[in-house]
Order: C-alpha cells, then structure tokens, then sequence
C-alpha cells in the first residue's frame, strides 16, 4: 500500500530485506509521524494549560487539536478522550476509578459504579494481561468476584456460556475488540447487550482493532474504551480512553495531582471535569500531537480501505499457514465457526509448529529477515487454553504486501527441516 | 558457517532431542530443587541436585521442564557435564563454573565458552551473540546454581 512513507522498512535485516510482521505488538511510524514530533518540539514544545507566553498558547493549540483528530478518528467527541500513557495505563485508570467509586469518592454521582463484595466482573478467557490483572486488582480489593466468558475450540467466544456468566451480579464487563492472539473480531453489540440488559459497564480494549478497522466507539455502546498510539502507527507513551460523556462526568479521578483541578485547600480539592479530570500531572504531549498525524494518515488511505487490505493479507497467509505441515492456527474458524460463519478477522495469525519451540521458529524466521513475535504475548490464561505455553505470531499493517508474506510463508516452510523434524 | 547454523550447531540439536537428565530423580535426603521461569517466553524448568552425605560434592543432576531448543539443550549438556567428571562435582566448584558461563554468555561474543570446561555445553558459545538467547541457555545453570545453594 505505503511502503515507501516508513523509513525504517528500507532496512536491511541480517542481509535481508526486512519483512515487518509484528505490528500487533508496535506498528512501524511513517515520515510524517516523525516529522511531526520532530517539528513539535523543534518549534513549538512548552507546557500546555498553563504559561501566558506565545509557545505555551501555541502548545496548547496544537495538543488540543490533536485530541480533537484522535477523538474523531473513533467518532467520539473532544471531551469524550481521555489522553494515558497507553492501553495498560487507560484499563488501570478505569479499574481505579472504579475503586474509588467503591470505597465512595465521587459520590453520590459515582455510587452506580461503586462494587461491593459478591458484585462480579466479568472478562473474557481471550484477554491480554492489561485487561485481566486490572480487573483481578479491582476484585481483590472491593471483593468483587471475577468471572469469565471461555472460547471455543475455533477461537470464537462462547456466547451461549456468556448469556450465563452475565448475570444480576454482574457490574463491569471488560472485554477485547480484537484478541491480540487470535485475530477474531468479538461480537461487541451482543456483549454490550448482555451487559446492559443488567446494567453492567462495559470496557472495551480495542488495542488491536483501532489500527485495523474503521472505529466508532460510541456507536458500538460501550461505556469506556481504549487505545494504544504505538500500535496505530503513532509513538510511544501515548494513548486513549474513551468514555461516553454520562460515565466520565460520574467517575472519581484516579491520578491526582496538578492540572486536574479547580479549587484546592490544605484539607481537600475540587475537581474539573473531564477528560482534565483524569489527566494529573505532565502530559504526553508531543506524542499526542504525533499520533494526531498517525491519524490523519490514516485517515487519508482510509480505514475501509486498510481493513480491505488487511484482509487481503489475512487470507493470503491463513491460506498459505494452513498448507504447511505441523502448522496448527490457534483461533482458526474461517473454515466453520461455533456461530457457522466465518469468523471477521484482522491480519493477524497466531500459531504452534510441532516439534518446534516458538522461540526456534523466531529465531529461523530472523534469520531470513522475517520478524515477528514469540512468546505468550501477554495471554498466558489463553495459551494455556490451547495446551500451550507460547506461539509464534505473525500480524500484518498497512505497509505490509503480499510479497511480505510470500516471504514468510517460503522461509516457514523450511523450519521443521531445520530442526530435523521433518525430512 | 552462516549465524544461525553457528547458534543451532548439531550437538545443540542433538542434546535438545536426545537430552540427558531429563525426568526428575524422587525427593529425598540430600535432595534440593529449584524452578525457574523465564517471564518474557513462559518457559520453565524444574531442577533438583542430590549432594554427597558430607555435603562436598554433587552427586545427580535431574530436571523437567519446556522450552525452546536452546533451553532444553543447556539443562541436557549441563547433566552431561557431570556425567564426563564421573558423576561427581566438587560442590565448591560449582559457582565458579556457572559464573563463567554466564560471564561467556553475557560476553556477546567476545569469550568463547571452554571445552575442556564445559563439556558440550562449549556448543552454547554462538548464544551469546543473541541478546535475546541468553536467558534461554541460562535458565538451567540458573536452576542449578540456586538448587545447590539450597542443598
């Protein structure tokens, strides 16, 4: 699609041309994301929010501009975006809140939030660790009960164990757009359903689908959200929380600290209202302006258009995985799902090879200029599902091309007779 | 020889199907085990050394565990290793050995692990130009010298 717009892919890797396939881990940053950060603080870096001087009007201009792009890049409005640190930082954010909803701060706005002992939370198996320890933390503390929503075999969620699982006790369901490990798109409006029929908040992770997907958060229901800026081709340390505008208004802070306030005393502070409520202290703002032009470039290809492109990919290398022995896909149910449709997926395909640790495979593929990742990728309770401790995974963006996986299809057929597995 | 048949040599491979050591001997006395685990992969290996009645030596070496090709093959030479010194290693030995190979491996390349030192486990040299590879060959000398600090 864009190759030539990413620097970094003109790189050669131990020889070879490199073939970038883990962006589902982060995504490669094209010239005018740098350039963006570049000229941010080459011209224009000063505080935001405070300063009467000319750079610090013009920081603020800049920074709230691009809260306004990323915020319409999800269909959200400007105060409905919450900036974080990233995925892990927003899910905490919201499972503090939460917290502090439980032991009364906020109230009486925040006591529809608030959890008391036997409540429950509800997750699914599929989660990355950031949406599952959080929720973990939260029980702990409030004792809360937390459950979850099992996959099936083919990777797809068990809907008819989540019409179970959700229940009068539930008060929050936390679940993925698009697990990280399987690819699959989950049935948002069903869950969100589920949960508001017992008047559960809903937090969805959309980690994996906001690069790869067109996005409108308030048009799915969920009450909060979030992303991650790395992975959408924006830098580091920089993220999203979404929040419908009722659930914001109504939820205690969970950072405090400078910049978040109207009136403060020795004894106590009054609060400003969101999205500044939950944005304490320094914020990330030559990122933020950063992934304002990681949106727009996005924008500019279109999301239908890279969610087309993308699913050109997914189905040259699910075709081209499933022709080579020993490759087991985890999450494959493009050939007749639990649902009996093939399930929506992004370009993203996680497996096992037999007779090979994941981490020898990364290693091969390397060795060819391949990357991709290894390990449990953040979903050990998953792995373990599938009877496994670790797999490789190969997931593709925008600048990836059918040659790209070509590549990686040629240099993975090779591995088990590497190892000696097979003749 | 190209980088990646320099890391897996064939005696790498060959340990990592065939290994030595693996399936752990029965607790008893003179019996101490650790379990290490490498967060970033999940691998995991469970080791347990039986030391002599006065405590001076080394006297077995078992383990269990999963992981990759390297992992599996450092556990597997490591029991070779005292299989060759006839079964038994001085105990006071044994952090001077391990601290040197993992001085060799953290080395990125620069000190080669010494055969007439470490056995086959001198194969594991190319590790040490993989950053990412260290913790997988060390896993097992991690093991053993926690294992035998407890026995």
């Amino acid at each position: 699609m864009v190759r030539a717009d990413f620097p970094i892919l003109g790189e050669r890797v131990n020889g070879q041309r490199l073939v970038y396939l883990d962006s589902g881990a982060t995504s490669q940053k094209p010239q005018a994301v740098i350039d963006a950060e570049v000229a941010f603080l080459t011209r224009a870096n000063s505080a935001v929010h405070r300063g009467a001087h000319t750079l610090a009007a013009e920081a603020t201009e800049l920074f709230e501009d691009a809260r306004d792009t990323v915020a319409g890049f999800v269909g959200a409005r400007p105060e409905q975006l919450v900036w974080t640190s990233g995925a892990t930082a927003g899910l905490n954010l919201a499972a503090y809140a939460i917290g502090n909803a439980s032991v009364g701060r906020g109230a009486p706005a925040s006591a529809r939030f608030a959890l008391r002992p036997g409540d429950e939370i509800v997750v699914t198996e599929a989660e990355h660790h950031a949406n599952l320890i959080p929720w973990q933390e939260l029980a702990a503390r409030t004792g809360a009960v937390l459950r979850h929503i099992p996959v099936h075999d083919d990777g797809t969620l068990d809907l008819e164990a989540a019409t179970a699982v959700i229940g009068d006790r539930t008060r929050v369901v936390a679940f993925t757009h698009v697990s990280n490990v399987l690819g699959i798109v989950n049935p948002v409006a069903e869950l969100v359903a589920l949960a508001q029929a017992v008047g559960a908040t809903t937090v969805l992770d959309a980690c994996q689908s906001a690069p790869h997907l067109p996005l409108d958060l308030p048009a799915l229901g969920v009450d909060l959200a979030v992303f991650s800026g790395h992975k959408m081709l924006g830098p580091y340390g920089v993220g999203g929380l979404y929040g419908r505008a009722d659930v914001l208004e109504a939820l205690p802070p969970f950072l405090t600290g400078g910049s978040m306030i109207t009136t403060v005393t020795l004894d106590e502070a009054q609060y400003l209202a969101p999205p500044q409520r939950f944005e304490a202290g320094t914020q990330p703002v030559s990122q933020a302006i950063a992934l304002a032009a990681a949106v727009r470039y996005l924008q500019a290809l279109g999301m239908p258009a890279v969610h087309a492109h993308e699913k050109t990919l997914e189905a040259r290398m699910g075709a081209g995985l499933r022709q080579i022995d020993g490759v087991r896909l985890l999450g494959d149910a493009s050939t007749g799902s639990a649902t009996g449709e093939p399930a929506e997926r992004v370009g993203l395909w996680a497996f096992d090879v037999d007779g090979v640790h994941a981490h020898d495979v990364g290693q091969f593929l390397d060795s060819r200029g391949v990357a991709v990742r290894v390990g449990h990728h953040c979903a050990q309770p998953l792995h373990r599902r599938f009877g496994l401790t670790a797999s490789v995974r190969a997931s593709t963006s925008v600048y990836n091309t059918a040659d790209d996986v070509d590549v990686f299809l040629d240099a993975l057929s090779g591995v088990r007779s590497f190892f000696g597995v097979s003749a | 020889m190209n980088g990646l048949e320099s890391l897996y040599q064939e005696l790498i491979l060959d340990h990592s199907k065939r290994p030595h050591g693996k399936g752990l001997a029965d607790e008893a006395d003179h019996t101490a085990t650790s379990h290490q685990r490498n967060p970033i992969c999940g691998d995991e290996i469970t080791l347990r050394v039986r030391v002599s009645d006065d405590g001076a030596e080394v006297t077995e070496v078992t383990w269990d565990g999963a992981g990759c090709s390297i992992s599996q093959a450092s556990a597997s030479m490591l029991v070779s290793l005292l299989e060759e010194e006839g079964g038994r290693m001085p105990r006071a030995e044994t952090s001077t050995l391990v601290e040197g190979f993992r001085e060799a491996l953290r080395s990125r390349g620069e000190l080669p692990l010494d055969e007439e030192v470490f056995g086959d486990a001198a194969a594991l040299s190319g590790v040490s130009k993989y950053t990412a590879r260290v913790k997988c060959a060390m896993l097992a000398w991690v093991a053993f010298e926690d294992a035998v600090a407890r026995a």
